[in-house]
């Protein structure tokens, strides 16, 4: 057991301990280790780390692994959608504990904040003793629970272009609180520079992107006026439905069927264009 | 084994934890309190919640040797047998206690929700409760209890 006392700290003894777990919130390495999923050699605790909790914003939003989802709903992060998507995490405990960098870290499928990071095309810093890299988090995940993290590195934080307000983000869960996501959506739509993303959580063995949709929205504003609220039709919503569900790749398991998935997805993006749409 | 050193509800305590074990587990196990239930083990239930360094988290997902030097509230810290907290009292009150194992849980997260907001709505209340369940009570009670509580403790 190792607690790292600050960031250099943490890098140099991630170096020396490149298998060890790395622990801020405990909220997902504790529930394997209770269950005993997991037995770690060696853990090293980064929640003592400053450096890693702290958020810039200029032009670009750069936020720290180490804010929790409790400090992401307090001040202005440079994304409405990942203030929305952490109030949907856990409880006032689990979002008291649990941090950006472990959402990341744990890659899971289900990870609320993912789908926000997609959609807003964001970048994973990763740092070790030696080096330091910047992955695009369309490359950073490589499957459910699996990144491309390597031993000794920690991830240190995560970087977007500040897209604007008309941001969102969706769930389905089984209830209001303490819910696995079922199906996760998050739409961005950046006026200012003229591009569209859309995430899906729960949806595939990683988060996916909806190309299509995305397109497809690009040439609504295109013809409505990137600057303008719009409304967008009845035919216009459900086009862009049809085509978040195609893209996603659901499976049958104990919180939902693919159908059932699938079929969320759309009336989620249907709802989450209506929403973005009127935000400008 | 790892060396910890933790402040528990105003004094320094010295033990020693395995690798792996919950800070619920010292406290139950190595520091006789109790009071903090073992239930889930995963953070779904919240009846360990306790309030470390301020900040209330469920102590079954707090490994206990990353919270070595920190300091740790538990619910034996509010009242006792003869002065309970205006919290517990209110729980007492309103009969918002019926098999009693979440109940150490609830009046944690109450006493963390009414220091920082003394006048909550009933929404603001199903929310900062919703980490915490009750399989008794059907929560009516719970919420008439914060509500009193929160009267008791900011009148006038």
């Amino acid at each position: 057991m190792e607690i790292a006392r600050d960031l250099d700290d943490a890098l140099a003894l991630a170096a020396d301990l490149p298998e060890a777990e790395l622990i801020a919130g405990g909220t997902d390495l504790m529930v394997e280790i209770n269950f005993g999923r997991k037995r770690p050699e060696d853990v090293l605790a980064i929640d003592r780390v400053a450096e890693l909790r702290e958020t810039s914003r200029n032009g670009r939003v750069r936020m720290g692994a180490g804010v929790t989802y409790t400090a992401m709903l307090q001040g202005d992060h440079g994304s409405r959608a990942i203030c929305e998507a952490a109030r949907t995490v856990g409880s006032p405990q689990i979002r008291n504990a649990g941090t950006l960098g472990g959402n990341l870290g744990t890659a899971s499928p289900a990870g609320d904040l993912l789908p926000v990071l997609a959609a807003l095309d964001a970048t994973v810093l990763l740092r070790s003793a030696r080096s330091e890299r910047r992955v695009s988090f369309g490359d950073f995940m490589t499957g459910p629970k699996r990144s491309v993290r390597r031993p000794g590195e920690v991830i240190v934080g995560a970087e977007w272009d500040d897209a604007g307000p008309a941001q969102t983000f969706m769930k389905v869960g089984t209830r209001n609180a303490m819910v696995i996501s079922v199906a996760g959506l998050a739409l961005v739509v950046d006026r200012a520079r003229r591009r569209v993303g859309v995430g899906l959580g729960s949806c595939g063995p990683t988060i996916l992107r909806a190309p299509e949709a995305e397109r497809f929205a690009a040439g609504l504003f295109d013809e409505a006026g990137w600057e303008r609220a719009t409304a967008p039709g009845e035919g216009a919503r459900r086009e862009f439905g049809a085509l978040v569900a195609a893209a996603a790749r659901p499976i049958d398991d104990v919180r939902g069927t693919a159908a059932f998935r699938r079929h969320v997805l759309a009336v989620m993006a249907g709802r989450a264009l209506d929403r973005v749409g009127a935000i400008a | 084994m790892n060396e910890l050193r933790l402040v528990v509800n105003g004094v320094e305590r010295r033990t020693e934890a395995r690798d792996g074990e919950s800070l619920m587990t010292v406290l139950r196990e190595r520091l006789a309190l109790p009071g903090s239930k073992n239930a889930c083990e995963q953070g779904e239930c919240g009846s360990c919640s306790v309030l470390l360094d301020d900040a209330l988290v469920c102590s079954c997902l707090v490994l206990a040797a990353a919270a070595h030097g920190r300091d740790v509230r538990t619910v034996e810290s509010l009242g006792s047998a003869g002065e309970l907290h205006p919290v517990q009292r209110a729980f007492v009150e309103a009969g918002a206690v019926q098999c009693g194992f979440c109940t150490p849980g609830l009046v944690v997260a109450t006493v963390a929700l009414l220091r920082d907001n003394p006048e909550p709505t009933d929404i603001e209340i199903r929310e900062a409760l919703s980490g915490n369940l009750c399989r008794c009570t059907g929560y009516g009670t719970i919420l008439e209890a914060v509500h009193r509580a929160a009267r008791e403790m900011y009148a006038g």
